[in-house]
């Protein structure tokens, strides 16, 4: 009886935490499929059997480093330029991490999963929604990445297979990942307890733009942004 | 020919990926932590979330119309919408399906010019 019993609360605790990944879900998903589709659709269109398409997305699960692979595979480029343009495109994800280290603690089994889907999105969605008390985080961090890795990987089957026969336009559908990421700020904005790190985003990204390669912006911004958070937090402290 | 060279690429690729993700857990797990990691926990996930939408407006041209009109209104229709309801998914929804309106007609050009 009690081992029933046992059974149907991790049952319970399964659905519930895969509805509420779901719900958190459903922009990326609205971002994700049409994205995954161009990707697919570029794996393709450059001649590469569409199983590749499926495999890096299956196996790398980053947007932008999977159709930087492909360019510079098509453009020739030579395998150290090819490595020193991933690590810097990625290294963006190590600054990621860095917050992630004593949320990750306790996610055991899964942790490696976790790391290995940290994309923009799944990062934004798992430091910027609450989690209810009626499923356990980390099987709600599964199942948010393991779904949106589901998004990217049915877009990009979709892209390879169909996509030259697909006659819809998808295009403007990927605004619903800068939607989200809008909302999510607001999010951050209400409980922050302290509003510098929107200043400092606002200072480093506004210089990123202006001075940094788009491919790079990112990672550039976040540099100068973390310069400006420690010098903040160092001032204060002195103070 | 050149499935074999993108094959290559692609497991590359997937090294070093992975390898970017798994850096900072690789470094701290086994050490005491710096104090300066409290600070990062705390204030990255706020710093990174608005850079992420300052990110998706990189390609944005500002100097041809609209003039990222569009993105500027759907973004500021998103937070305005946000801030009055708190419907995450109403916000995300009625900003993107205005934005796929207006990029396929020309109501804010003409507007400007």
């Amino acid at each position: 009886m009690e081992g029933e019993q046992e059974v149907l609360c991790i049952e319970d605790e399964h659905k519930s935490s895969m509805l509420q990944a779901f719900r958190k879900t459903i922009p990326v998903m609205f971002g994700y499929i049409p994205l995954g589709i161009a990707f697919g659709l570029l794996v393709t269109h450059y001649g590469f059997h569409w199983g590749y398409s499926v495999l890096m997305s299956l196996l790398i699960f980053s947007g932008a480093g999977q159709f930087l692979a492909v360019a510079l595979t098509v453009a020739g480029a030579g395998m150290i330029e090819i490595v020193l343009s991933m690590l810097f495109l990625n290294l963006r994800h190590s600054f990621f991490g860095l917050s992630l280290i004593n949320r990750f603690a306790r996610t055991g089994k899964i942790k490696p999963y976790l790391i290995f889907g940290m994309t923009d999105e799944t990062y934004a969605l798992i430091t910027g929604t609450h989690v209810s008390e009626n499923a356990p985080a980390p099987m709600i961090y599964g199942y948010i990445t393991g779904l949106n890795h589901l998004y990217w990987v049915t877009g990009s089957l979709l892209g390879a297979l169909i996509g030259q026969f697909m006659d819809i336009d998808l295009s403007g559908l990927e605004f619903a990942l800068t939607a989200l990421f809008v909302v999510l700020s607001i999010e951050q904005y209400r409980t922050a307890r302290t509003k510098f790190p929107f200043i400092a985003a606002l200072i480093a990204g506004g210089l990123a733009m202006i001075f940094a390669e788009s491919r790079n912006m990112l990672l550039i911004s976040i540099i100068i942004g973390s310069l400006l958070l420690m010098s903040y937090e160092g001032g204060r402290k002195d103070a | 020919m050149l499935d074999d060279d993108l094959l290559l690429v692609v497991l590359v690729t997937a090294l070093i990926t992975a390898f970017t993700r798994a850096l900072p857990f690789l470094f701290f797990s086994n050490r005491r932590q710096p104090k300066y990691l409290r600070v990062i926990e705390r204030d990255f996930p706020p710093m990174i979330m608005l850079l992420l939408v300052l990110y998706c407006l990189r390609d944005v041209a500002w100097d041809i119309a609209p003039f990222g009109l569009t993105e500027l209104l759907c973004i500021f229709i998103v937070a305005g919408l946000h801030i009055w309801k708190n419907n995450a998914l109403l916000s995300i929804f009625v900003g993107t399906i205005l934005y796929m309106y207006l990029i396929r007609s020309e109501v804010l050009i003409n507007i400007l010019i």
